[in-house]
């Protein structure tokens, strides 16, 4: 922090509609949330007790943390590729990586969703053309499970994931690379021991935002898991809405809110803020 | 640069290189002999980088060849030269320990483990970076991280070490302590050096032999006195160090040398008489011109005026102007300098026949 007290000032004013805006949408109905996790349907901490020893709860929360870890390789694996595309390519490529990272901005979620059920259901594009050229003979199931959400929300994700690893590729000193074929290793080689690591950074980063992403995910498993692969955000929505179980789906929510926090909190250790964009 | 432990001749011929069309490189004929310490110096965009870079590997020229002990290396990619590489802000590996660093290239040649760690002991001693074995490129100092770089592009005894003006971020005192190291480090290794900088003094310092480039073409090449002596024309005069230009009027060649009019007094050159037949340019550096209450008939010497004085420390700097109106400068002991001022302020000044040479009249 540099500059006058003016500066600040300065700084300070052009921060507060958005801090007030914080506090009033997610602040104060978040203080509500936690209220009625410890007051309903009886006061005490008997929704948190529930919470630990509730099969399904568990069963839910183990199933988001394996998808959520799932779409996280798999999004920042793919978003690695790209980006080395994007940002060392030649002009062209990078025309192309560019459109393939905007593209998917621009439609929305619900879209995105079902379209994939489109391609991926038993009469979709998929099974259809594998049935057609006789590689299968019953359909593949590849939506309304795991597979279905995780190839959902690993394409919304790819884009949110190549940001952080950008900064990180742009920001390296291309002569170190230099440096390092020059005392003889391979390309293959000093992107391992040389590129990768130098973007650890980025990585981190990228990892952390589609991890925290996933966990509170909700369209995309609620159209791709069809019901049977339910994940947290979905659960909180039937406890609320349709059991209704209000005290449960607050403390869910609230554990799920500080589980997040402390990831972020870990994540600011590791990277500055400035790196993720 | 195949070889390990064994320096490197190299050999350019014709070589060229364009981006576009702006020509970075032109017609470049040169021979590095084995274990000689060559500096290419020029200013920015005179096309010293572009060779090392060619030289290296990483550039491809457009035009030419390159040969490492005979052999043709031009198309070779530059993890198959493996030229050891000083880059200009060092290039260390900034996630790696002072020994990973070190010890890189060695892995990159799957040296058993033992080589490598005696290797990289050895040259960590040789180098002076005892204790800093685990430490971080960013807990290093300047001239630290330079002893790095230099030992990394070292370990694996390459037949040429390129370096890339590799002391342009430190500090003067610690250039002086760091050149001195290169030098030990050349004699040690017995290794081809090529040196790109753009300080004349560093390259007059440390080199066997000086390139001079600029606007893409060699200039001269030659040990620093010769140089630096007998530049071959006018911008290698003037960018290896102050130079006094007076002009010439009928040089006539005469014994070993060359006579001519200068400021209507006959003087004499010995040595260099490349231009002979009208007029030319008298170049002569600083320090070779003396103060003097006359000159001796049959001495070179021409009248001037002193008119400002810089003090040096351990010299002073006398400007002078000429009765013709050329401005002259010599680098003359403090007390002249001070007479000088003082006495009238009209003094004669005097040169050796051999210090000074031509250089041809107008253009470069």
């Amino acid at each position: 922090m540099r500059g006058t007290l003016s500066d600040r000032m300065g700084a300070a004013l052009l921060m507060a509609p958005l801090l007030l805006f914080l506090v009033l949408a997610y602040a104060w109905p978040f203080l509500g949330v936690v209220k009625w996790s410890v007051t309903l349907p009886t006061p005490g901490l008997g929704q948190y007790g529930a919470l630990a020893t509730d099969p399904l709860v568990q069963s839910v929360f183990i199933r988001t943390l394996r998808i959520a870890l799932i779409v996280t390789l798999v999004s920042v694996a793919a978003a690695y590729a790209i980006t080395v595309v994007w940002v060392r390519g030649s002009p062209a490529q990078r025309v192309v990586a560019e459109f393939c990272i905007l593209v998917p901005f621009w439609i929305s979620v619900l879209t995105r969703a079902f379209g994939w059920v489109a391609l991926l259901s038993n009469r979709g594009l998929i099974n259809s053309w594998l049935q057609s050229i006789g590689f299968i003979s019953e359909p593949l199931a590849l939506v309304r499970n795991e597979f279905g959400v995780i190839v959902g929300m690993t394409h919304f994700l790819i884009p949110f994931a190549v940001f952080p690893l950008a900064s990180a590729m742009r920001s390296l000193d291309d002569r170190v690379l230099l440096a390092a074929r020059g005392l003889g290793s391979s390309r293959m080689r000093t992107f391992w021991s040389v590129f990768v690591p130098m973007t650890r950074s980025g990585i981190i980063g990228s990892a952390l935002i589609v991890f925290v992403f996933s966990l509170g995910f909700f369209v995309t498993p609620a159209i791709l898991g069809g019901g049977r692969s339910v994940m947290i955000a979905e659960l909180i929505y039937l406890r609320i809405f349709q059991s209704p179980d209000w005290g449960l789906g607050a403390a869910i929510s609230v554990v799920l809110v500080l589980f997040v926090g402390a990831l972020m909190a870990l994540l600011f250790r590791y990277v500055r803020p400035k790196q993720l964009v | 640069m195949q070889q390990p432990g064994r320096a490197a001749e190299i050999k350019a011929i014709g070589i060229g290189k364009s981006f576009g069309s702006f020509r970075a490189l032109d017609n470049l004929t040169l021979d590095i002999g084995r274990g000689e310490f060559l500096t290419l110096l020029g200013p920015s965009g005179s096309g010293k980088t572009t060779f090392l870079m060619i030289l290296a590997g990483f550039v491809k020229p457009s035009d030419g060849r390159l040969f490492s002990d005979g052999v043709d290396i031009t198309e070779r990619p530059a993890e198959q030269r493996a030229a050891g590489m000083v880059f200009q802000g060092y290039a260390l590996f900034p996630h790696m320990s002072v020994e990973a660093n070190i010890a890189f290239p060695l892995k990159v040649r799957k040296k058993s483990a033992a080589e490598i760690k005696r290797r990289v002991g050895e040259m960590i001693e040789r180098v002076g970076l005892k204790g800093h074995e685990t430490k971080l490129p960013a807990q290093l100092s300047g001239g630290q991280q330079q002893r790095v770089a230099l030992a990394r592009a070292l370990v694996f005894e390459p037949g040429v070490l390129l370096l890339d003006e590799p002391f342009s971020a430190l500090d003067k005192s610690l250039r002086g302590q760091m050149q001195a190291e290169m030098k030990r480090l050349h004699q040690e290794t017995g290794t081809t050096f090529v040196f790109v900088t753009h300080d004349q003094s560093e390259a007059l310092a440390l080199s066997s032999r000086v390139a001079i480039f600029n606007h893409g073409k060699l200039l001269q090449v030659g040990a620093p006195d010769e140089v630096y002596d007998r530049p071959a024309n006018r911008f290698v005069a003037e960018f290896l160090g102050e130079i006094n230009m007076l002009p010439l009027k009928g040089v006539r060649a005469a014994d070993n040398g060359a006579t001519g009019l200068c400021e209507d007094r006959a003087v004499s050159l010995r040595g260099n008489a490349s231009i002979v037949g009208g007029n030319a340019i008298l170049a002569i550096r600083p320090e070779y011109m003396s103060i003097a209450r006359e000159a001796a008939i049959g001495e070179n010497g021409i009248a001037a005026t002193a008119i400002a004085s810089t003090y040096l420390g351990a010299a002073t700097k006398l400007d002078l102007t000429t009765r013709q109106g050329s401005r002259v400068t010599v680098s003359v002991p403090n007390e002249v300098a001070a007479a000088a001022l003082s006495k009238g302020n009209s003094v004669w000044l005097t040169w050796p026949a051999e210090k000074g040479f031509l250089l041809p009249d107008g253009g470069q």
